[in-house]
């Protein structure tokens, strides 16, 4: 009973690895995520959070202790890749170094079976697709990182596969190259509206790329939802550090009305946020949120909080001051530099802290 | 001028060349005078009395060592090529396979040919190949071809091996994911990738049968000498500089193999 609008739906799958001796890792945790039909998903987590294992998972090159993959309704959890409509574009790209770069992206639709020149037809399509033409007949060891990039898209792209998996395929080009790639990546899933599923611990890259992006940590999914979802109401304290710079303000419930709740800050002041859907006891403690663009400095005694200016760290279109609050915890202020005057602020003065109304985020922890 | 501070180097230490030169002269000065005599016109092995190309000329027109010659290159042919896809087999085997427990064992089975003295495993032939000589009434080539065969195996096995764990393992799986069966990605990318490692195993495996003595000696029955035992028998009776020829021939033959089995793996990696 599939929604018929998955392309992969993942229902409480965990991946166990038998480490040396008796250590169980538990690489995957009750994992469920549903991934729509035509959208660009991406896993989003640092090294070791599963991210990689669900890919492979999805892939076939391993197979879940507990739990289904759902692929358009059908479970494929257990079969084996070659049996899966689902291509893989790898990390290091894994293109067979004995083929020329036509003959590596003809390799699927030969194991597939299909003919001659249909293979050669699709073959030049995806060498139009990825702008590579002119080198069909060149060894792979032949041409640069970013073309072998292309050569690995295309390869994988070349079956039709109703899911394309990449596994963090543009770690290993230079910032450049990775911009121009970030780019090409959108527009490739936007003319093939083949479903991408884009395995990063890039934060930024998430944000530029993805549809909606699943942030996950110690092997479990925190939250789900579009860039602009999970940067501005991030679900709690991981994924609110993960992605983007924040600061992070203790303090109590002093009112709640009309779900708006005031929080009496541990650093002296206050600010008002939405409640936490669960509702918000008087005097419970909480964390809240506030990202450093949110705030701007204000002359001492003014705004919302008063800070000790510690450090002014200029970044070219902004500065970030970092300031210490009367608790003792840090606060970051990002500023365009176009609003603030260089010689502003100077480490040892004493500031207020204003933060746009509507932007604070109680976290539900 | 800078010098170097405190990094060892063995070259800097005193005598080091000397000791070096040494060894090299001991090494090679045999096999230069061999090869020297080998061209030698005179009927001594150690009286110099001209050029002539005459010994290599008798080699070649004496039946004995012909016949010796075919039958030294047609066993290490068959010996190699049945060791080569044995080996192939085996090294695919031990390294496509999740360790464990006796996996080192086997390593160990493997190389034992390497490991026991070659004069136990030919006396122990003798023995067993002399029952079922008896037994089946068979004396041909055969034995021969079982003996050199089992030696060679670790020979073809190293190379094979080697190639095989050096291989990124990613393309089998990206082949796999392209829709190869396990046979089409072994047929289309393993294999393919793996010919560099056979070619070498293969042509180790053929020099170490080629100049093999002592197995073949216990192992062979009569008529069936090979250039080397052949060469054995020789030195017994009057030694003349046809043995330098056949030996120069040989060592020709053998410094292009490895000459070949270095270039291949060098163009690989």
């Amino acid at each position: 009973m599939a929604s018929a609008a998955s392309a992969i739906d993942a229902r409480g799958v965990s991946k166990v690895f038998k480490g040396a001796g008796q250590d169980e890792v538990r690489a995957l945790d009750n994992v469920s995520v549903a991934i729509r039909e035509n959208e660009f998903f991406t896993l989003l987590g640092p090294s070791g959070c599963g991210k990689t294992t669900l890919l492979r998972l999805i892939a076939g090159f391993d197979f879940p202790t507990e739990g289904e993959i759902l692929l358009h309704g059908e479970n494929i959890a257990l079969l084996p890749p070659y049996k899966r409509p689902v291509n893989t574009v790898f990390q290091n790209y894994a293109l067979f170094p004995h083929m020329t770069v036509g003959q590596n992206i003809a390799f699927g639709l030969e194991m597939l079976g299909k003919p001659r020149d249909e293979i050669n037809a699709r073959v030049t399509e995806m060498l139009k697709l990825v702008r590579m033409e002119d080198l069909r007949d060149r060894r792979t060891s032949q041409i640069s990182g970013g073309q072998q990039q292309r050569v690995a898209l295309a390869r994988a792209l070349a079956p039709r596969p109703k899911v394309l998996l990449l596994d963090e395929p543009l770690s290993a080009l230079d910032y450049k190259l990775r911009k121009d790639m970030q780019i090409e990546l959108k527009r490739l899933q936007h003319d093939t509206g083949i479903t991408f599923i884009f395995v990063t611990h890039d934060q930024e890259e998430a944000l530029t790329m993805s549809d909606r992006i699943a942030v996950m940590s110690k092997g479990k999914i925190l939250q789900v939802g579009a860039p602009h979802d999970i940067y501005v109401r991030p679900a709690d304290r991981f994924v609110a550090n993960f992605i983007g710079e924040t600061n992070f303000l203790v303090g109590r419930i002093a009112s709640e009305k009309a779900g708006k709740a005031k929080v009496e800050l541990a650093a002296g002041g206050t600010l008002s946020a939405d409640a936490p859907d669960r509702g918000a006891p008087r005097g419970s403690e909480v964390t809240i949120v506030v990202r450093p663009e949110n705030a701007t400095l204000v002359p001492s005694g003014k705004g919302d909080i008063a800070g000790v200016v510690e450090n002014v760290v200029y970044f070219g279109t902004d500065t970030h001051v970092h300031l210490k609050l009367a608790d003792g915890s840090q606060f970051i202020v990002r500023q365009q530099n176009a609003t603030l005057a260089s010689d502003d602020y100077k480490p040892g003065q004493k500031a207020g802290i204003a933060v746009a109304p509507g932007t604070p985020r109680i976290l539900k922890d | 001028m800078a010098t170097k501070l405190r990094t060892f180097d063995v070259k800097a230490q005193p005598g080091f060349g000397t000791v070096a030169m040494i060894c090299f002269f001991m090494l090679y000065l045999p096999i230069a005078i061999l090869v020297i005599y080998a061209f030698n016109a005179g009927e001594n092995i150690a009286i110099w009395e001209g050029l002539s190309l005459r010994w290599f000329v008798s080699a070649w027109h004496n039946d004995t060592v012909q016949e010796a010659a075919f039958r030294s290159l047609f066993l290490a042919t068959v010996a190699s090529t049945i060791a080569t896809v044995v080996a192939a087999m085996a090294a695919i085997a031990t390294t496509r396979t999740p360790p464990y427990r006796g996996l080192t064992f086997k390593y160990a089975m493997i190389n034992q040919p390497l490991m026991v003295p070659e004069i136990v495993t030919a006396v122990s032939l003798l023995i067993v190949f002399s029952r079922f000589k008896v037994w089946t009434g068979y004396n041909g080539l055969g034995y021969m071809v079982l003996a050199h065969t089992a030696f060679c195996i670790p020979f073809a096995y190293l190379p094979i091996r080697a190639r095989l764990e050096n291989m990124d393992l990613t393309l089998e799986r990206a082949a796999a994911d392209l829709y190869a069966t396990p046979w089409q990605a072994f047929r289309r990318v393993t294999l393919p990738l793996l010919v560099p490692g056979i070619i070498a195993g293969f042509m180790l495996a053929f020099v170490i049968s080629l100049d093999d003595v002592v197995i073949t000696e216990f192992v062979k029955s009569g008529g069936q000498e090979t250039l080397p035992t052949y060469m054995l028998g020789q030195l017994r009776r009057t030694v003349t500089p046809e043995i330098n020829a056949i030996a120069t021939v040989f060592l020709a033959l053998s410094v292009l193999l490895v000459t070949l089995f270095y270039l291949v793996n060098r163009k690989k990696t």
